[in-house]
């Protein structure tokens, strides 16, 4: 795709307010801590979750307050907070995750409002921190078009990835491993200690980490494992060495409409139009994503950086093109991970059109092309829609996220919502299992 | 393009929910989408989309097609003039099977597209493009000299009790277009068996007018071989339709009676070779089906009592339908065995089957159709014991991992 990111740090985006999304933190019910008009300290809680009351989920900046939006149902779309103009932190104390206890060390981590960086398969959701994991998998490198190279990112925060992995060993009896890519030259990943350290080559999805635990040592029924990113696992590390929650992520403005690519740091909940401003095609429709093509959230150009996201893309919307007769085309410009059209150019200008009308399952053997795992994802996508709750579990729903079915979705030919299905099925399932 | 854009655009109040035309809804959508790329985008998840979609899969199968097609317009030609005695040109001799072949194919289109919009319509879908293929398959499939209202009646049943009674294209259990043809063949089987359906004598519009010469004989290499005294494959000799033997180029390049389709294996190995390189079309399943019918032959020369038995496995492949039915009806996707694993053993069993009815039930000379029928009913359950397979791994795994 069109738009890579160039890797040169542009400076800090200073947003007014910030607004974090309870949609973010999936298998959550977030219930308040704060009420319009009271101002907050960076890292205490905005909201808990009811089923864990112990899991705070912090506020990334100090300021207050200024609204509670709500949407249907009473459901809470986001919190607004007016950001201070000096950041005041609440403080937590340094310390070393590896003279603490397990027990500390969990403790440590939910009371500092950032568990909702540990996610947990089955479901992936926030992880249950009543739940031991088997072990823990970290990925560190994103293999997604256009994605950020955590090498990149993490240059300058070796020491606190070093004490988020020291942290994360204290939390389960088994190991910690850690993916890289051959490519990855961060000291902070390749020399890591406290962990257990493959190499995955390839193209994507070898930076998922779904793809990497199947590879490794495969979830099974009843077993729970967390999973990570690098760059969160340097936010956890952050804590223990400064002792305040700084949740600030070093982001790629990316995609073929941006004119000036490049990375920004800001804080998760941030205001992006800064970023937009001149800086975007103008005189057609754009389509905003926080995270990048595949899985990212939609946003507009008001939105906000979503919390799990490290990258920022922009793409033409498409809604605005009128193809005629696309079957039978031969153009260049038209990106088929087939061969059913002419492959000619490295990187592709694309757009959010779906190419397509939603049809029945036709094609064979396509999703299992770009599904690199022992599972069978077309036969496991039949199950959930069926929620036949035995297939799904004989099949292996416990090992996967809606973010390994992106690239089936994609070079779907019948044009169906593979992750939203996914996702469904996965609460649904959690529901009836729990 | 863009007046006609905004001619549509103009128009589609019309079809839209209270619209005059709201019944016609299905069919302007097909043709709005057959004309411009839809511009809906992504609502959830992935926000970009591969270029392929349901109708370049279609079209693609079509285009495969369209070599056998030409040359069996040219054959159905060759084959008349053949008959009536009279040397023509090539250009003669496509043209007239041309105007044989369009009725037919017309007939089989607006039958069946028919029926699928105004199924669309009910079930407020989009139209599914499958009949695109399946309505080129059925003329390619049955004999030159079908009447039409018999194409039209087959059509009609395969599409709604083949197709639609199971939910439309993509849940279908039956090749589509191999159920139109068995319907026919058990129903008029005097005009889809014998000898003297798969060469047009008759002229068609005028063109081609004469009188059948003296020994003339129609019947199709595989319903000769059926049928001889001959007491074994080297005393037997395969002969055109005016009595001169047959060599294996014409087979080859498809100049034998036959069904427009099947007769020539050259223009059936051109689409393949489209079907592979595009991926549309699984080799596995083509090959598996070649392999699958030499094992079955040379089991059965190894045993061989007649003729029949005593043929090659080669003439098996170039003659009747079975390599037509291994690249175009073994590889339907959707009736098709859908695990790799599973295509392997499906297009076996279809070429041991369609050697097995050829060899042994001279009613049948031809077997493709009846094994690529019945091995569809047994692709689920191929799939179901390769996917058992993986779900028993897994909860292999799952005990040990409970015990370690």
């Amino acid at each position: 795709m069109l738009g890579e990111c160039e890797e040169t740090l542009c400076g800090t985006v200073t947003s007014e307010v910030v607004r974090i999304c309870p949609e973010d933190f999936p298998g959550i019910t977030p219930k308040l801590t704060v009420k319009t008009g009271e101002s907050v300290k960076a890292g205490a809680p905005l909201f808990y979750d009811k089923t864990h009351p112990e899991m705070l989920f912090a506020s990334p900046v100090s300021g207050v307050v200024t609204n509670i939006e709500r949407g249907e149902k009473r459901r809470i779309l986001y919190i607004e907070v007016k950001v201070d103009e000096t950041t005041d932190y609440v403080d937590f104390g340094s310390k070393k995750p590896a003279a603490l206890s397990a027990e500390e060390v969990k403790q440590s981590i939910l009371d500092a409002g950032i568990w909702f960086l540990i996610r947990q398969r089955p479901y992936d959701v926030v992880a249950a921190p009543d739940k031991a994991p088997r072990d823990i998998f970290v990925t560190g490198f994103d293999s997604a078009p256009l994605a950020p190279s955590y090498d990149f990112i993490l240059q300058g925060q070796e020491a606190d990835l070093q004490a988020g992995f020291d942290a994360l060993a204290k939390l389960t009896a088994g190991k910690v491993f850690l993916s890289i890519s051959p490519k990855s030259s961060n000291k902070g990943l390749r020399e890591a200690k406290n962990v257990v350290i493959n190499e995955f080559e390839g193209p994507h999805p070898a930076g998922n980490v779904g793809v990497q635990i199947n590879h490794l040592k495969p979830v099974n029924r009843g077993e729970t494992v967390w999973t990570l990113t690098a760059p969160d696992v340097a936010i956890i590390g952050r804590l223990f060495n400064k002792g305040t929650v700084d949740l600030t992520r070093v982001v790629a403005l990316t995609g073929s409409e941006v004119k000036q690519t490049g990375y920004w740091k800001m804080v998760i909940g941030s205001q992006l139009k800064q970023l937009f401003q001149n800086n975007v095609t103008e005189g057609i429709s754009l389509r905003y994503i926080s995270g990048n093509p595949l899985t990212g959230q939609k946003i507009d150009a008001e939105g906000v950086l979503r919390a799990g996201h490290s990258q920022v893309t922009v793409i033409p919307e498409g809604d605005d093109v009128h193809e005629a007769f696309g079957w039978a085309s031969l153009s260049p410009k038209r990106y088929s991970a087939g061969c059913t059209y002419p492959t000619l150019k490295k990187a592709y200008r694309m757009d959010a059109r779906l190419l397509g009308g939603p049809r029945a399952i036709i094609v064979s053997n396509e999703y299992d092309k770009v599904f690199p795992m022992d599972i069978y994802p077309e036969q496991l996508i039949k199950a959930i829609i069926a929620f036949n709750i035995d297939k799904m579990e004989a099949l292996g729903i416990y090992e996967v996220a809606p973010e390994d079915f992106a690239l089936c979705e994609f070079v779907d030919t019948s044009k169906l919502e593979l992750q939203h299905i996914v996702r469904t099925g996965l609460d649904l399932l959690r529901k009836e299992m729990e | 393009m863009k007046a006609l854009k905004n001619y549509l655009d103009k128009i589609k109040p019309n079809f839209e929910e209270g619209g005059k035309l709201h019944w016609l809804y299905s069919t302007y959508d097909a043709v709005e989408t057959f004309l411009f790329v839809p511009n809906t985008t992504s609502r959830t998840g992935v926000h970009i989309h591969d270029a392929r979609d349901s109708k370049r899969t279609m079209i693609i199968v079509i285009l495969a097609l369209v070599p056998a097609l030409l040359v069996g317009m040219y054959n159905v030609g060759l084959q008349h003039y053949m008959a009536i005695g009279q040397e023509m040109s090539l250009l003669n001799n496509f043209h007239y099977g041309l105007i044989a072949m369009l009725p037919l194919i017309v007939v089989s289109y607006v039958v069946g597209l028919g029926i699928e919009f105004a199924m669309a319509q009910v079930k407020k879908e989009e139209v599914a493009e499958g009949f695109l293929v399946s309505g080129m398959l059925i003329p390619m499939i049955v004999p030159i000299d079908t009447p039409l209202w018999m194409v039209a009646v087959a059509t009609a049943f395969s599409v709604i009790f083949a197709k639609e009674v199971f939910g439309g294209t993509g849940y279908n259990i039956f090749n589509v277009a191999l159920i139109a043809r068995a319907f026919l063949f058990f129903s008029y089987p005097s005009k889809m068996s014998g000898d003297q359906v798969w060469v047009r004598t008759a002229d068609t519009f005028g063109m081609g007018k004469g009188t059948v010469i003296d020994g003339y004989s129609g019947a199709t290499p595989l319903g000769q071989i059926a049928t001889t005294d001959a007491g074994s494959f080297g005393e037997f000799t395969f002969h055109g339709i005016t009595g001169n033997p047959l060599s294996i180029s014409d087979m080859f390049f498809g100049f034998i009676p036959g069904s427009v389709g099947e007769v020539s294996t050259f223009a059936i190995l051109l689409g393949a070779l489209i079907l592979i390189a595009t991926g549309v079309g699984s080799w596995k399943t083509m090959l598996s089906v070649f392999v699958g019918g030499a094992v079955g032959v040379l089991l059965v020369n190894a045993f061989a009592q007649n003729a029949m038995m005593e043929m090659p496995f080669y003439y098996h492949f170039l003659l009747g339908g079975f390599a037509f039915g291994a690249v175009f009806m073994a590889t339907d996707p959707v009736t098709s065995a859908r695990t790799e694993k599973g295509k392997w053993i499906f297009g076996f069993l279809i070429g041991l089957v369609a050697v097995a009815i050829r060899v042994f039930n001279p009613g049948y000379p031809e077997g493709m159709m009846l094994a690529i029928l019945l091995i569809n009913a047994f692709a689920p359950l191929i799939d179901f014991y390769v996917i058992d397979a993986n779900i028993k791994r897994r909860a292999k795994r799952a005990t040990a991992s409970l015990k370690g």
